[in-house]
Formats: structure tokens, sequence, C-alpha cells
């Protein structure tokens, strides 16, 4: 099958079996690594990337489905400059990762949260993040890099 | 983590996604969302031949007024269910049990049509259309039928649905007035329901009151609906909500726990579609 | 200026923020051929037969290699200890037998990863099935044996003088408690599963590997394939999680040169989630006989722990966690008579391993359940009994009753900060209002004060410091970071050493030819031994200058401890139970720990975070377990109740600094404190917020059926 998607900006196009899932297109056949594969059951939350702007889990999405979508992906991320994106930054700046498995997805998914919510509470981020894993930081420095870069400006931007 | 290998098919439209069910027999399932059926194709689980993605069938993807009745397409997503003004206003526990399924990424991808064929007694909208008294609406190769909610749900994963049609619309009475109440009880907030109980009451009509996780089908609770009727209080209904079930046994829950489950949900679920 | 103590923001996550880490399968690994294990479908069974010739023809498969092909010697105990009939085979022929669910079998070889899972559905493997031996008391009745020419069950065995159920040790007691309590089993479950490449050049082995110890890796290669360790280059790239689970090297990680060689190729493995809650190690899988006495006014006298531990089917560590148990069973408690015995058992389920914590969250369990047990029956407050049983403020080594030496501790401060910190009064004043009013929800307040012992494993760890020309600063380390942020905190140290800014220092770890030697990431030794060799090393250069410039020069040292050390703390867990349904919300955790001299306090509060999430994980919700049958009943991620950010409240988190005299740096470890403190404080509150209703055990996970069958009980 034939797929052609817009990934981190780039129009990409590609012959795929079409049992490829999407997070194997863009590990395997892109050469995107940050997305990861943590689990086989849509549990995990490590391959999560935004696909036409909303997060999902690329492990339980065909690459012939999102074609002619547009994804993004932690590479895609920008921020002013050589700057990280503010989300990015935030995890930084909070100490969000410890071994940096499930991060990719983690901020893939907290960006996908903070465009479609504008009054977030600690309540409303950890169940906002109910379907990403983390087994190294108890959530608590995500949590808090989450709240903080929600009221950062440029936090939505994806493009 | 690798599904079998298997033919893929795109339909743009309901005619060509039937055209192709009805050429692949029962080698073909169809692909809305994907989040019942690919998961089961990883673990190689389920090995369909054929897979016809009705993903972009863009007719089937809408909510909207009509008459007395509110209007989703089977392809509605559950994020968009639980975000939509209309079904908020109209059918406020669809948008309620919609935004408890899975996470938030599973629902940006899940659709009602699509957990609605799966027909999984654990899942939260079948049991939720039952208690709305929704009509759904099928297209086959002879056209378009409607079902009732209470007979499209037969057996373990088993619907009326035959091989060869799709669910295109769920047609639920407006339900704006109503007193509703959606519980939910699990372990861990992403997780299936232990046992989940919707409740729809008062404005004049018939007490609904439903049970997910309770038997190899969503259902009624029938005892706890005629006991209301009936004008029994709500703890007194809540008690028989166990009645004529068979709930599984697994890792979580034993069946005698499950009854007990249901009847605290029921009484909690009927005393918060009181107070609303 | 020194950094030392400073709140330095981590180095390295620029790169896992933006392009993400470089695991071992995200790297090329050019040429190489996909490895794929066929598993065990049964618990325990003789192998009758195994039909692979269709998948040989299989499109893209290379070679399908079974027991009956590998010519290797079979792979005794991981440890002289352990019975040494318990062999393991590196696959099990046709008449072996398979021990667990998930057991390689069969490994497949393809060109691509898809084709050997495609292959895989053609191999028919049929199976005689044994009785399955599942859970310790099962084994110990040695019906049904793992490995019929050991005659037993029991790979290991502490025998005590004194047998559980004796009177004779509870002479002069008023009050004498004993419970059976269970340690369940779980799964370490790091993010990132096993992956593992190799490749032969000559007689030269590159092996990339996710391990907290690459030279450990080193080293086990170098035993089974009869090399020497400058033979092989293990290299051990960033390292997606390992809790305990990743120090040394399994079977199928092992069995990869062995192909290499046959198909002269390199060899790549990655394993999917649901092979790893199979195979890699599970954690815990303890059960307890707890008997404590005393006054009736509450002074201790006594105590007896007894313990079964589950190793699985073959004997890695697991089995051997019952010697850090015994080191702590007393914890913080100054008692006069103390016993133990344990004994550990094969079973027909997963090996069990080192978790987070390893044999200390199961005896500080098991001592604090009983002290609670205890002050229950005495009716005493249970922060009085704590008190009037510490051991009193030390800075001098005190020897335990156990025989363990601690180094430093202050467990009544501990005890008074939390206390103050929860309000305990307040608490106790709201649990009284609620259980007179009929509350519902019933309030519990748990308490564990805690002592762990770190730093144990390998005494000692290399460094090495160089400055080149330009002064840019290279820090080696025998450490191996897998998420503890040992770049940004090793910088620090050299540059408050150095008086070098941290921008021009680079920490190097995880690559047996950069790095002579090292004793990698595990039992919280890293700073205390890692670091601490880093601050010498930076003398030596120091001295070496002389006050002259430090251009040019370079350092290396093995540097020892004077011994392990012993942090400590006080975790009160605050929560509610819903007596209706039996569901347990964890409302709030205090937790005070104290690490010794701390040298970041950013990394140590995530450390106490994480630790603190997987212990209340164990209290609360995980447990992997079997039917009877020995098959897994939560082999994914979907099962096993992998807490997540909507179950967990964030932690108040308070630091206590007690210095250690046994390193340079103060420093004790932190990275396991968290899971040892918080599960039995979680414990303890769910039972004491049913206490008022006559439940006076509820075993681990508490979980919503099990308090609610608990609550039942004591009303009938």
């Amino acid at each position: 099958m034939k797929v052609a998607m817009r990934v981190n900006g780039e129009h990409r196009a590609d012959e795929v079996e079409s049992r490829l899932l999407l997070v194997q297109y863009l590990r395997d056949v892109l050469g995107l690594k940050a997305t990861n594969i943590g689990c086989d059951t849509t549990s995990c939350g490590a391959c999560t990337v935004l696909l036409d702007g909303e997060s999902v889990k690329s492990c339980t999405v065909l690459a012939v489905q999102a074609d002619g979508s547009a994804v993004v992906t932690a590479e895609g991320l920008r921020g002013d400059g050589d700057q990280m994106h503010p989300m990015q930054q935030a995890f930084n700046d909070h100490h969000g990762l410890q071994c940096g498995f499930c991060t990719p997805g983690m901020v893939m998914a907290a960006i996908g949260l903070v465009k479609e919510s504008s009054d977030l509470d600690e309540e409303a981020v950890r169940h906002g993040l109910e379907g990403n894993l983390c087994r190294c930081t108890g959530y608590q420095n995500i949590v808090a890099a989450v709240l903080d870069a929600a009221r950062r400006p440029g936090v939505t931007e994806t493009s | 983590m690798i599904p079998a290998a298997f033919e893929y098919v795109r339909a743009d439209s309901v005619d060509a996604a039937i055209a192709a069910l009805t050429e692949h027999g029962d080698e073909a399932k169809l692909l809305a969302g994907g989040h019942s059926l690919l998961p089961l194709m990883k673990l190689r689980l389920a090995f369909p031949a054929v897979l016809v993605d009705i993903g972009r069938v863009s007719e089937l993807n809408f909510v909207r007024e009509e008459g007395d009745e509110i209007v989703v397409g089977a392809l509605t997503r559950h994020s968009e269910l639980a975000r939509h003004d209309l079904v908020r206003q109209e059918a406020p526990l669809l948008a309620r049990a919609a935004s408890l399924i899975g996470d938030p990424q599973v629902r940006h991808r899940g659709t009602i049509g699509g957990s609605l064929a799966h027909g999984d007694p654990a899942s939260d909208l079948p049991a939720v259309v039952l208690a709305l008294g929704a009509t759904l609406v099928a297209q086959g190769p002879d056209g378009r039928r409607e079902i009732g909610a209470d007979d499209m749900f037969q057996g373990f994963l088993e619907t009326a649905l035959d091989e060869d049609e799709m669910l295109t619309e769920i047609r639920l009475p407006r339900a704006a007035g109503r007193g509703w109440s959606y519980q939910k009880f699990t372990r861990r907030s992403q997780d299936w329901a232990i046992v989940a109980v919707a409740a729809l009451i008062g404005d004049g009509g018939a007490p609904s009151v439903t049970l997910v996780n309770m038997g190899t089908k969503p259902m009624r609770a029938r005892a706890t609906e005629a006991a209301l009727a009936a004008g029994s209080t709500a703890p007194e209904a809540a008690a028989l909500a166990a009645q004529e079930t068979e709930p599984p046994a697994d890792l979580v829950a034993s069946p005698e726990y499950r009854k007990h489950l249901a009847t605290v949900l029921t009484r909690r679920a009927l005393e918060e579609a009181a107070s609303r | 200026m020194s950094l030392l103590g400073e709140r330095v923001k981590r180095t390295e996550d620029r790169k896992f923020l933006t392009t993400g880490g470089t695991y071992v399968d995200d790297l090329p690994h050019e040429g190489a051929l996909w490895v794929t294990y066929l598993r065990s479908t049964v618990a325990h069974a003789r192998i009758s037969s195994i039909d692979v010739s269709d998948a040989r023809n299989a499109l893209g498969v290379v070679d399908v290699i079974t027991g009956d092909d590998i010519d290797l010697a079979p792979l005794p105990p991981d440890f002289g200890l352990y019975n040494d009939k318990m062999v393991r085979p590196w696959l099990p022929p046709t008449g072996g037998k398979v021990r667990y669910v998930g057991e390689p079998v069969v490994a497949i070889l393809s060109e691509t990863r898809a084709q050997a899972v495609d292959a895989s559905e053609l191999i028919v493997v049929d199976y005689d099935p044994l009785p399955a031996v599942v859970g310790v008391e099962n084994a110990a009745k040695d019906e049904s044996l793992l490995f019929e020419e050991a005659g037993t069950n029991l790979a290991f065995e502490m025998k005590g003088d004194s047998p559980p159920g004796d009177p004779t040790l509870f002479e002069g007691c008023d009050v004498v408690v004993r419970q059976r309590t269970v340690n369940q089993r779980v799964a370490p479950a790091p993010l990132e599963t096993r992956a593992c490449a190799v490749r032969w050049e000559g007689d030269h082995l590159t092996v990339w590997a996710s391990t907290q110890a690459p030279h450990g890796v080193r080293d086990a290669y170098a035993k089974h394939f009869e090399l020497e360790p400058e033979q092989i280059r293990v290299i051990s790239p960033d390292v997606g999680g390992g809790f305990g689970a990743k120090i040394s090297p399994y079977v199928e990680e092992l069995l990869l040169p062995w192909l290499a060689r046959r198909s002269g190729k390199p060899v790549r493995w990655a394993e999917t989630r649901t092979e790893s809650m199979l195979n890699l190690g599970h954690g815990r899988g303890q059960v307890q006989e707890v008997e404590l006495g005393g006054t009736r006014d509450g002074k201790l006298l006594a105590y007896r722990l007894t313990v079964d531990q589950d190793c699985g089917a073959y004997c890695k560590v697991g089995g051997l966690m019952v010697f850090s148990t015994r080191m702590m069973a007393t914890g913080v408690y100054d008692i006069p008579k103390a016993h133990y015995a344990c004994r550990s058992w094969v079973t027909n389920t997963t090996p069990t391993v080192a978790y987070r914590g390893a044999g200390r969250p199961e005896a500080a369990a098991a001592i604090e359940r009983a002290v609670d047990l205890f002050a229950a029956e005495a009716g005493l407050d249970p922060a009085e009994v704590r008190r009037l049983n510490f051991i009193a403020a030390f800075g001098e080594p005190h020897t335990t009753t156990m025989g363990t030496v601690y180094d430093t501790g202050d467990y009544p401060a501990a005890l008074s900060l939390a206390l103050d910190k929860a309000d305990y009064a307040g608490l106790r004043a709201e649990q009284k209002r609620r259980r007179e009013t009929n509350d519902s929800v019933a309030l519990g307040i748990g308490l564990s004060v805690y002592v762990e012992v770190t730093g144990g494993a390998g005494a000692g760890e290399w460094a090495g410091v160089s400055v080149d020309d330009s002064g840019k600063v290279t820090v080696r380390t025998g450490t191996s970071p897998h998420g503890q942020g040992h770049n940004t905190a090793w910088a620090q140290i050299a540059s408050s050493k150095l008086g070098v800014a941290m921008s021009d220092i680079t920490v190097e770890h995880g690559d047996t030819d950069i790095i002579p030697m090292g004793g990698g990431t595990m039992g919280s030794r890293s700073l205390q031994h890692g670091g601490a060799a880093v601050a010498k090393v930076c003398d030596m250069l120091l001295e070496k200058a002389a006050g002259g410039p430090l251009q040019g020069l370079s350092a290396d040292a093995s540097v020892s401890a004077s011994g392990p050390t012993f942090p400590f703390g006080a975790h009160v867990a605050i929560v509610e139970v819903d007596t209706e349904t039996g569901m347990v919300k964890l409302r709030q955790l205090v937790a005070v720990d104290d690490a010794g001299k701390i040298l970041n306090p950013t990394l140590a509060d995530g450390q106490v975070h994480g630790g603190v999430a997987q212990g209340v994980a164990q209290a609360l919700l995980e447990e992997f377990s079997y039917d009877a049958d020995g098959n897994p009943l939560t082999s994914t991620l979907a099962d096993y109740a992998f807490v997540t950010a909507a179950e967990l409240p964030s932690v108040d988190r308070f630091m206590m600094e007690t210095p250690t005299p046994n390193n340079e740096l103060g420093a004790k470890g932190i990275g396991e404190s968290g899971t040892i403190g918080s599960t039995p404080a979680v414990q303890n509150a769910v039972v004491d917020a049913l206490a008022h209703l006559g439940v006076r055990h509820i075993d681990m996970p508490t979980t919503p059926e099990k308090v609610w069958r608990e609550i039942q009980k004591a009303r009938s």
C-alpha cells in the first residue's frame, strides 16, 4: 500500500505493508526513534503522537489509516530559536523525566491535553495523563511540569 | 505486536463498505477507530483476512437534531461525544460515559459505532444506549433497518448485526430534563469497568437502569426498573439490581462481589440521578 | 563555587526530550538477523516433540534452533548457595522440561522481525503436562518436583534455632501477636523492555545490552563462552529503567553469541511487553510468619520472622533476597531477642530477581505490620509503641540484635517530624469524628518507620578524570545510570572539586572499552561509591597539579567506602476507605527520608517520588498472579495494575540529613527508600481505617474486593 502523510511538517510517501503500525512506520521506515514502544496492549502511551492535532497511540493506528494526515512526534517540536518547545522545557525545569523512555510520548500526550483543556488543575492533569505510564518519576514532577507548561506561551503550537 | 498480514480495503462511503463486506463475507472485518480490533490483532487473537477501513466515511461522522431525537453518526468518536454541546445537553449520560472510556488517546480514536458493534459487556457505551432507549440504524445490502437497543445485544460479543451489515447511526430520544447518572467502578482510571451502572429517571419517562459487566451482555436491571415504576424508594429498588444476573469471575472481582457492587452503584446512581 | 547540595537541573534531558534517548533497539545493528523466541504456553510439562519443519521453510526464516541443537553445558544456578542440581537448559530439548509459562523453547532467526513472528505460528510443540507448582506452600509439599534430580523443591535454606510457633522465645511477654503475611510477587516493569544485539569480529565479541551493570554482563559472557574479558566489549546505551531486574543477563541474551556464531551474522533480539512480563525477573514473593511479643505497656521483647521465598522456576538472585531481609529484620527497633529463618523454593513461575529494595521492603513490611498488630492487640497508639522501642539516636556504629552494624541514625526525630507534618493529632480527631458519625468513608492513618541498607553490593567503584589541553574535563565512571542522572550529579562533584564549569564537563559510562571496571548501578550504591570515587579522583588530580594548571592531567582509581550505609525515614499514609465497596483512596503521603548528605535535592526528590509510587502500587494495586495451573493472569499491561498518575497524590516530602562517616560525601543511598517506607505505611493505613470494625490484617495488594471481604468478615 502507498501511504503519504505530513510528518513533522515534511511530506513523506512510502510503500508499506498494510499491517504496518504507524509507530513502526515512524521508527523503522522514517527512522524517527523518539517515539517508543512500551507495550502491546494500547496501555502505556510511550508511542503517543499527535495525529491531525490529537494525541493518539501510534501502536494502535495502522500506517495506512494515517494516510493523508499530519503527524507530529517529539522530533517535530520546536521552541523559539534553539529553545526547546515550552512543554519540553517545562519537563526539564521540573525534573519530569528520569530514564526518558516514556518521555516523548508523555510530552505529546501533555501537549494534546493542554490543547484541549484551558483550565487544568492537578486532578485534571493526573486524569489527562492516565493513558501514559511512567515507572521512574511517580508522575509527581510530570504533573508539575504540565501544570506549569500550560501557562507558558506557545505551548499548544506544534507546527 | 505484529498483526498477521491482511488485505486492506478503504471504503469511502457506506455503500462501498457494504459492497466490500458482501464481497468478502465472514473473512472481512470493519475497521473504524480500530481500538477494539487492532489490539486483538496485535496479540494474534484475531486474524481477519480483509479489513474494510470505514474511518473516512464522512457521512457517518455527525451529531444532529431530528425532531424528538438526537442522531449520532456511527463514526463519532468518544472524545467528540464527550464534548459535543448537543450531546451534553440532550444526552448527558452518553457524554459523561464517553468521557470515562479508556484514556484520552483511546477516546480520540474509538467510535460509538465500533463500540456498539463489538458489543463487549464490559464496555461503557452498550449499556448506556440501552439506558437511553436508543434506536440503532443498520445498513446492509438490502437497505436500512432499525434495531432497538434492547434487541441489539444478544450474547457475548454477539449483536443483532448481520455479517454484511454496518451500524450507521444511533438515534437517541431527547433526555435533557431527565435525571441521570453513570457510576463506573474501576481500580485504575484507565481500566475497563469492574461494574458500572447507568441510570435515567424522571420527567415522565419509564425509569431505566442498565448494567455493565454483569453478564455476557449489557443488560437492564429489570427488577430495579420494575420496583421504581411501582414506587419503591431508591435503596429498595437498588437492592434488587443484581437479580437475574450472572456476572463473570475474573482476577479483579468474583461474581458475588460484582453483585454487591451492582447494588451499591445502583443506589448511588439513583440518588445522583434524583438530584439532577 | 561549590555545587554540592544545590538543585542543579539535569544536563542530559535535552536529548531525551527532543530526539529521544538511544536505546538498544533504536540502533541500526547493520546486517543483523532478528532473533525471536517461541515460548512455552504451559507451566510444567515434558516436551514430547517439537516440529519446526514448516517454520524452517517460511519466508525470510534463516534458521530455527531448538534445545536439541545446542551443545552448550546447561546453566547452573546463578549462585553457589543454591541446590546445584537445579540446572537450567539453554532451551529445553525434546524429552526435557519446561518450567514456566513464557520460558523460551525455540529460537527463530529471520531477516525481518515480522517474518519470525509469522513463522512462529507454524511451529508445533507437544507438551505432556505435569502438575504445576504455584506458591511456596505448594512447593514445600514436594509432591510435584521441578527438578526430580534434586529430590526437593527447596533451593536454599537458612535454618533458625527457634521454629515458628515455639513459645519459649516469648517467655515473659504479656502480649504476643502472630500473623502470616504475604509480600506478593510484583513485576518490575521498566518502560523499556529487554533488547540485546551481538556481533563477532573474529574472536572479539561486541554486545549492546539494556543493563544496569555492563561489566557484570561482560563477565557473564566471558564465563559462558570461555573468553577473556578483554575479548568482549559491552555497550550499554541509554537504558529505559531497570529497578534491579536488569542487573544480570538472561538466557535469551546469553544465547545470542552462540546464535551469531552459528549463523555467521550479527544478531539482534527485542522482546514484546507480554514476553517481558513473563521473563524479566519478578520481585518480592515472600510468605512471612511474623511473631512479636512484649509487655502490656508496649515494650517489645522478642521477634521471630520466618520467611518462605519464591525463586520461580530457576535460581536467580531472587531466592537470596532473604539475606537482606534477615539483615534488616528488626528495623529501627531495639528488640532484645530476635530469630530469623528462611527457605527459598522453586515454583513453576517466572524466576524472581532483585526489585527496588530487594529484600529490605520485605523486612520493613514484616516488622512494621507486626508493630501495628502488637499495638492494636495491646490497645496502644502505634506511634507510642514505636517511640518506646526505637534505637536511640546514634552517631557511632550501632549493632542490632540481628548483628547488623548501622552507621548513623535518628529514628525518633524522623517520626516526630513526619507526625508533625501530617498533623497526626488532627487526623486522629478526624478519624474519631468519622467513626462517631458512622461515616461510610473510613479514615486510616498508617505509620512506617524504616531503616535500610544501601551500597552493600560491590564495595567501591572506579572513576577516571582527565583534563584536555583546552581545560575540558571528561569524567568516566563505573556506575551505569538508567534514569538516575549521574551525568549531572558527577559533573556537579567534579565542577565543585576542580572549579570547572559544568558545561565544560562530560561524563562517560556504559562502555567496557572506555571504562575498565565498574560495579554498575543497583542497591542505591551509585553516589556513595561512584560519586565518592569521582570526588576522590578529583582530589588526586588536584594533588598532581599541586596548585598549577590542570590541563593535560588525568587520574583514575578504584575507591572503596568504609562500609554500607543505612538510610532511614518515617512515612505517614492517610487513606480513605469506602466501606461499601472496599475501594481505597490514598489521600496523602508524608515522607520524611534521611539519606545523609544530599548532593542534588532535585534528583533525590525524583528518586523518592518514583520509589513511593512503586511502593504505594505494591500496597494498593500491583500483583503478578497465576492460576493454580501456573497460567499467568497478569501478563500484559492491560491486566497488570501498573499504577498511573490518576491513582496517586503528590507526595509531601521532607528531607533530613544525618551524614554517614563511611564515605567522603557523607551520602547514603536514596534510590530505594521510597519503596521501602511507603508500602507498610499504606498497608497499615488501610487496616487502621477498619480497625474499629474489628479488622486486624489485610494482605497486599489491598484490592477493593479483598478489603470488602475483610469488612464483611469482621462484621459477621
